[in-house]
Parts: structure tokens; sequence; C-alpha cells
């Protein structure tokens, strides 16, 4: 029997334990996750973390090894996925080929036997700008607009959970900022409760209240984004939500509030109600944008970390900052992003400069970078533009 | 790049005509073969069609004319055997869709996880393309005759009447049909359904539908270019074949089929012309009712 009302509001999504093996590897180890009715909750991680595989077990569309799914309170790890009161957005949004645009949204409304389902379905696809497309077929439709449907099909029908696999993909920076308003003003009108998964930090940051940062199966850390950002856990979400400098040392000595490193000769404060470990070797770091270019020697003053001197190995212009690269020798590379207040650059390659920021800014990290990796998220503003950078400089060279 | 833009502007304009004389000149050896062996006999069939009897002649021989009541004669004493023919036709094309369906869902998307028992099942459809039909069916003639194990065995559980026959029935004829074309049913809807792409029925279900519905409001309409050209390669053969239904095989007296007649009127009886106007009346019933059919099952931007 399918549910055959719109649902008044968003229902809590509850998953309790749980492990989804497949032959040869294990997707989730283990996985506790509430998700509050209401709420905008996204699940952040790279490919193959498992994120997916998630969103398809509430959806119905696998089933658990182990541990049960409650949707508002019902357990629903037994119902069939077309009894849930849940529906998706694809990936690959999956329109049914042989129907209209019109066909396609109302598809689900019909098969709950809902009153009017073609003129709710108009309405959806107005919602999404597509109205005038309704008559034609998904393949005649552009990706964006294609996706645009799928999102249209899958709301219509007021589902209590709805779910978002990489649902803004294949759009265009103008019309994803514009679908992301669009979705969150709907999400807040109707109190649904939306399970967002992607890899695009900014994306999830923007848009959720809550973030999980998911890697290899497990959780790594969640709270609001604010939160996320400011105080990483793990250099995992350190690198993955944002960009981070990091620094491993062995901790030299111990304050009440306050934690000092040794990092390559180099000593770094971090406040100790910001670190995870606080002895033995620990890794600390600080985010980019925190850190201050000086182009002549600060005087060392209390509350602030100075490095100096190093050399500016690389600049970037994206027009709001400029991304600088800076050698320090035995510390390595720090990246620092500088507001463009005044006329930018500040300084040019080769430029001698030192490094501050506040102590308050740093945070100290459960593990060592090593053990995770480094992933540059090649789809923030700073890379493209480095990108660009490079494309423009090796065009220049051909000539 | 000043050198790319010129070469693109000078090349375009005679790349097309170019092309399009190599394709002329491609396809001439194909246009060459229809030209001998399908349009001159269809002519040839047309005017014999016509033909009147020689005058003084012998039996067998004609001479061409306009001689149209040749149809109207072929229809007027054959028109149960033209029923019959696509009768038992589409009998056989629907039950072998009914039959095909299943195991080339079952090839083509139960056992995608398995390539060796998706080739081996595929084998087992195409094994019996190795004996020649005319051996199968004269062996299913043995198999279902009133002496065999199989009807002495009904007759024993009185699942049959003791003087029923198998052989030389419709049924026979039917079944003899269905057997021969499968294969033809089965390949074309296995190549579709191997490549249905299951995100499909699973948006379906995710959209409220039940496994039923999602069969038949997805599962059916993506799979129709297979059945549309399964159920053709089945119809267009069946319509037409003389030796399921042939007295010396699974047939009776009273199962004969269009084939039949044509092929007594042509070389028992050496009446070419109404053998002729039945071919071409078959050949044009054909292609009417596929015609109406491809149209109707609205699959020409999927074929």
């Amino acid at each position: 029997m399918a549910v055959r009302e719109f649902a008044e509001r968003g229902a809590d999504l509850e998953l309790v334990g749980i492990q989804k093996r497949f032959p040869g590897f294990t997707a989730i180890e283990e996985l506790d996750l509430l998700i509050p009715a209401g709420s905008f909750f996204a699940l952040l991680g790279p490919s193959g973390c498992g994120k997916t595989t998630t969103l398809r077990l509430v959806a119905g569309l696998e089933e658990p090894t182990r541990g049960r799914i409650l949707i508002g309170g019902k357990d629903v790890t037994d119902t069939k996925s077309h009894e849930r009161p849940v529906n998706t957005v694809f990936q690959s949004y999956a329109l049914f080929p042989h129907m209209t645009v019109i066909e396609n949204v109302a598809f689900g409304l019909k098969r709950r036997r809902m009153a009017d389902p073609m003129g709710k379905a108009h309405e959806a696809l107005r919602l999404v700008e597509l109205d005038h497309l309704a008559q034609r077929r998904p393949q005649q439709l552009s990706g964006g607009q294609q996706q645009r449907v799928a999102l249209a099909r899958a709301i219509v029908n007021r589902p209590a959970l709805l779910l978002l696999d990489e649902p803004l993909g294949a759009l265009d920076l103008k019309l994803r900022r514009q679908m992301q308003l669009e979705l969150k003003t709907i999400q807040e009108e109707v109190g649904l409760t939306f399970l967002h998964v992607t890899h695009d930090q900014e994306e999830a940051m923007t848009m959720a209240d809550t973030v999980a940062v998911m890697n290899k199966g497990a959780i790594e850390q969640m709270g609001a984004p604010e939160e996320l950002y400011d105080l990483p856990r793990t250099s995992f979400v350190a690198n993955f939500l944002g960009q981070s400098n990091l620094f491993t040392g062995e901790v030299v000595s111990t304050t009440a509030d306050a934690i000092t490193v040794d990092a390559a000769g180099t000593r770094i404060v971090v406040p100790a109600a910001r670190a995870q470990k606080h002895q033995g070797e620990i890794t600390v770091g600080v985010r980019p944008e925190k850190v201050v270019l000086h182009t002549e020697e600060p005087t060392e003053t209390a509350g602030r970390n100075t490095i100096g001197s190093g050399r500016v190995i690389d600049v970037s212009f994206s027009g709001v900052s400029t991304q600088y690269l800076v050698d320090l020798g035995a510390l390595g590379t720090l990246l620092v992003f500088a507001q463009n207040i005044g006329f930018a650059p500040v300084a040019g390659l080769g430029t001698e400069v030192w490094l501050s920021w506040d102590v308050t800014h740093g945070f100290g990290l459960a593990d060592e970078p090593a053990e995770t990796g480094r992933f540059p998220a090649d789809d923030s503003t700073t890379s493209i533009a480095v990108q660009r950078r490079e494309a423009l400089v090796s065009e220049l060279e051909e000539h | 790049m000043a050198f790319a833009a010129f070469a693109t502007t000078e090349a375009q304009p005679q790349a097309p005509k170019r092309k399009s004389r190599i394709a002329l000149f491609l396809l001439l050896p194909g246009i060459l073969y229809l030209v001998l062996f399908f349009l001159t006999p269809l002519i040839s069939l047309t005017l014999t069609s016509l033909q009147v009897p020689s005058e003084f002649g012998d039996i067998g021989q004609f001479d061409y004319a306009f001689n149209w009541q040749n149809y109207v004669d072929v229809v007027q004493l054959y028109w149960p055997h033209i029923l019959r023919s696509f009768g038992y036709a589409l009998v056989a094309t629907v039950l072998a869709l009914l039959f095909s369906y299943p195991l080339a869902y079952f090839i083509g998307v139960k056992a995608r996880r398995w390539p060796l028992l998706q080739s081996l099942m595929l084998v087992l459809v195409i094994a019996p393309f190795f004996i020649s039909f005319l051996l199968r069916t004269l062996a299913w003639k043995q198999l279902l005759s009133d002496e065999s194990f199989i009807i002495t065995s009904l007759k024993a559980l009185s699942l049959l009447a003791p003087d029923a026959h198998f052989t030389g029935t419709p049924f026979a004829v039917i079944f003899g049909l269905t057997y021969n074309f499968i294969p033809f049913m089965t390949l074309p809807l296995y190549t579709t359904l191997e490549r249905l792409d299951l995100r499909y029925l699973e948006a379906g279900s995710d959209l409220y539908a039940n496994p039923f519905t999602v069969f038949r409001k997805i599962t059916i309409p993506l799979s129709m270019p297979g059945i549309v050209a399964g159920t053709l390669l089945t119809f267009i053969p069946a319509a037409g074949d003389y030796v399921n239904a042939s007295r010396d095989f699974l047939g009776g007296p009273d199962t004969q089929m269009m084939g039949n007649v044509i092929e007594a009127n042509f070389l028992v009886l050496l009446n070419y012309p109404a053998a002729a106007a039945l071919s071409i009346i078959l050949m044009a019933a054909i292609l009417v009712l596929v015609g109406i059919y491809v149209r109707r099952s609205g699959t020409e931007d999927l074929l």
C-alpha cells in the first residue's frame, strides 16, 4: 500500500548500528545517525566513502547487512522501497526516457492516486522554471534542465524525507546558487527533512544545518558547518572541508590553557581547549585566511604565532582574494589567503615575508596528516584560479 | 592558428560531397544485388500472377495478360487458409513472446552478475540452430505421434481421450511454429533487456510504484524495441511457413496454411498464376499488418 497523503511535515531519520557489506568489501563499517525532523542534513565525503550507499539504504534500494533504519520513529528496515515515505533525486537523474517531462513529474502522484496529478506536476515544474518544456522528452533537455526535472519529480510528492544524491552537480554556477536557494526555501516552507549527499564542501556548508564528514565508511566528524570549519578534529576534516596549514611536532610545554609545539625548530602555540591531544607528537593547524602576511619582520607579540622568514613561491589572484604559497624551508610550504583590501598583490614572487596568526585561531588534531593524505578540493575557486593562471602561462609560452 | 582556420574553411565544403560519393560506391553491390534478386523476381511474380492459361496449351502453360480475376479466384477459394495462416502465426507469436520474455529477462537482467551463466544460456538458446529445422520438426513429429511415449502416457493418465491425436491438429502446428521461432523472439528481446538501465526501475520503485507497476510502466515500454523486433521476426516467417503445417510434418488436411497452398499450386497443380497471386496477397497483407503494428506500438523513435 502506497502512502496516499502528502507528508504534513518532515520525519526524523534514525540509523542504528548500520553495517553494509558487499561481496569483497565493506561500504559502511558502523553507522549511527539521528537526523531531526525538518533539518537539512549533508553527508559530505570523497567518492567511495559510503555516502551514496547510506542514501540507498535509506531509500530501500539496498538492504543493510546489520542494523535498523527508522523513519519518523517507525522501523522501515524491512519495508519495500515503494512503501517508504521517501523520494530520491538521483545523481544520474534516472528520468524515464519513454515519458514526457510532465509524465515523469506526475508519475509518483499517479501511483499514490493523488487528486489532480497534472496540476500539481505543472506547479512543481513552474517552481523549477521548466513548465514551458513540459511536453518535451527528457533526452531533448540539457543536463541542467534534466536535473531540475529530477528535482521537481521528487519534491512534487512532498515526501517526509527527501534524499538528494549530488543533485546540483551538472548545473552551472549561477543556476546552482539559484537551485540551492530554491531547495532551502522549499525545505523551510514545508519543513521537510532533507538528506543531502555531496562531495562539494562549499555546497554542504552553504545549504546544510548539520554536516557530517564521512570517510572510509564511517563518520569522522559531525556538526554545524561553522563548527566543523572552525575546529576540525581530524586532518581529513581539516583538509576536506576547506584547506588547512598543518604542522606536526613534539609538545614541549603545556599550561592550563595553551600547548606549545616544536615543529621543525619553530614554536607554535595553540589553545589547550582547541586541541584533541595534549602530549607526545601532535599535529596543529591554522586556516589559510587566518594567516597574515608581513613584508617587514613583525615584533613578537604575546598571543600571536610568528613564523619567518620565508619566500613567496606562488601568487594567484582571484579577485576577492589573493592566494600566496610561502616556502618556509624545514616547515614546508604554507598557504595564505589575503583579502584584496588595498591594491593587490602586496608581495610578488620571491619576496621575503613573515607570517603570523592569532593563537586562538589554531587547532590541534587527533591524528597526523600522513595517515589520510591530503585531498585538494579541485572545485574551489582558488584552485580554479591557479589552473586558469597555469593555462594562461602555457598559452603565452606557445606564441 | 591562422593555418588551421584556413585549412578548415578550405576542407569543409568539399568533405560531404566526397563522402557521399564513396558511400554511393560502397552501396553499389547492395543495390545491384537487390535489383537482381529482389526487384526482378518481384516483377516476374507480379506478371505471373496476372497470366491466363494458354488457349491451346498443356496444363501449366500460360500467356501474359492482365487477368486480375486470378486474385478474386484465389481469395474465394483459399480464404480459410489465409485466415488460418495469420491466426496460427498470431497465436504462435503471442506464445513465443510469453515464453521468451521471462527467459530473455533472466539472461539479460538477472544473470548480469554471472557473465559465464549468461553466455551459457545464450548458447543453449542458439544451440537448436546447429540442427536443421526440418530434422527438428520431424523429431517432434516422432515425439508427438500417436504411438509415442508422451501421447501413450497422457492417454494412460486419462489426460487425453483414448482416440485423440496430437499430430495433424492445429495445436501441433501452433506448437511447432512456437518452438521453431522462439530463438528469433528471445535474441532481440535479450539485446534490449541486456541494455536496460536498472536505475530506471529503482527510480520507479522510489516513486511508489510496486514491482508489477514498475514492470508494466517502465520495463515493458523500455523493452518495446525488442518486443517489436522479436514479434516481427516471428510473425512474418510464421505466417508464410509451410513446413510445420505440412502433412509430412506436424499438420493435417485441416491445418493447411497459405504456404502449403502456394506449394501445392506451384508444384502439384502447376497453377502458377494462382500461386503467384497468393504470394503477393501474403506479402501485401504482411506489409499492411506490420505497418499498422509498428505505427501503433509507437516505437518509431526507439527502433
